[in-house]
């Protein structure tokens, strides 16, 4: 414990921000934060505003449902849905984590891969559901 | 002999309890997601009767609104580690953190509003 170097006061800095340089785990990670971010700062208010006019009358929820039914709405729906589901995969492989289930360099990486294919595979699936 | 470590003494032993509940709030909402979104994939599309009956039953509002808290509480850790790691003045991150807080608390009892509301 004690004879662990200190790091010098000061250290060269090196960003590298391409986030095709990043390992899997770590474009996951990524994509997890972003995701969180976005759907607090856009979805949340969204959702609750679709609940309110769709429960308020049958001419409000028939309003949102011409909404829905434009091509530019459900790209955009389609793209939250991939948001909550990265979220979601991203969620439950930390939660998996958290048990030590798959915590090896090997599982982790793949586990990451499957998160990433995952919400893009959830998004196109219920994208064509609801096309 | 163990040296101290070098950083400043912050917090109360609030890490593994926010942390906890990072996890619970996620399998709160893990649960309503399969449940909620399950139903829709599988039926397909609601009329307004549907819809208006399924939110006028009590258990369903409840279970909403315990789905909204537990997404409005997880938002702010996230949140809240997120401006940590970003936002380096105190200050600036102070008043963002509270304007999280503001929005949350707010959303908080407008989805209250909406689900005994209307």
């Amino acid at each position: 414990m004690s004879s662990v170097p200190r790091p010098p006061a000061t250290r060269p800095k090196y960003v590298d921000i391409n986030l095709l340089h990043l390992p899997p785990a770590g474009l996951m990670s990524i994509f997890h934060r972003v995701t969180g971010v976005a759907m607090f700062a856009l979805l949340i208010p969204t959702v609750l505003c679709v609940l309110q006019g769709t429960l308020g009358s049958e001419a409000a929820f028939n309003r949102w449902r011409g909404y829905f039914a434009e091509p530019v709405v459900k790209i955009i729906v389609i793209g939250f849905i991939w948001a909550y589901m990265h979220h979601f995969f991203a969620g439950i492989r930390y939660l998996l984590l958290d048990v030590h289930i798959g915590i090896a360099k090997e599982p982790a990486t793949l586990s990451a891969r499957l998160v990433m294919a995952g919400g893009v595979i959830a998004a196109i699936l219920i994208g064509v559901r609801i096309w | 002999m163990v040296m101290k470590a070098d950083r400043t003494p912050v917090g109360a032993h609030y890490g593994w309890q926010d942390w906890l509940a990072q996890r619970v709030t996620a399998v709160i909402m893990l649960l309503f997601s399969v449940v909620f979104l399950g139903f829709f994939i599988i039926k397909g599309s609601v009329s307004y009767g549907e819809w208006k009956q399924l939110f006028s039953n009590q258990a369903m509002r409840i279970l909403t609104l315990m789905f909204f808290v537990a997404v409005f509480y997880h938002a702010w850790l996230g949140i809240r580690d997120v401006l940590m790691d970003y936002i380096k003045p105190v200050g600036i991150r102070l008043v963002l953190e509270v304007g999280v807080i503001v929005f949350l608390v707010g959303c908080t009892i407008w989805s209250g509003a909406i689900l005994w509301g209307s």
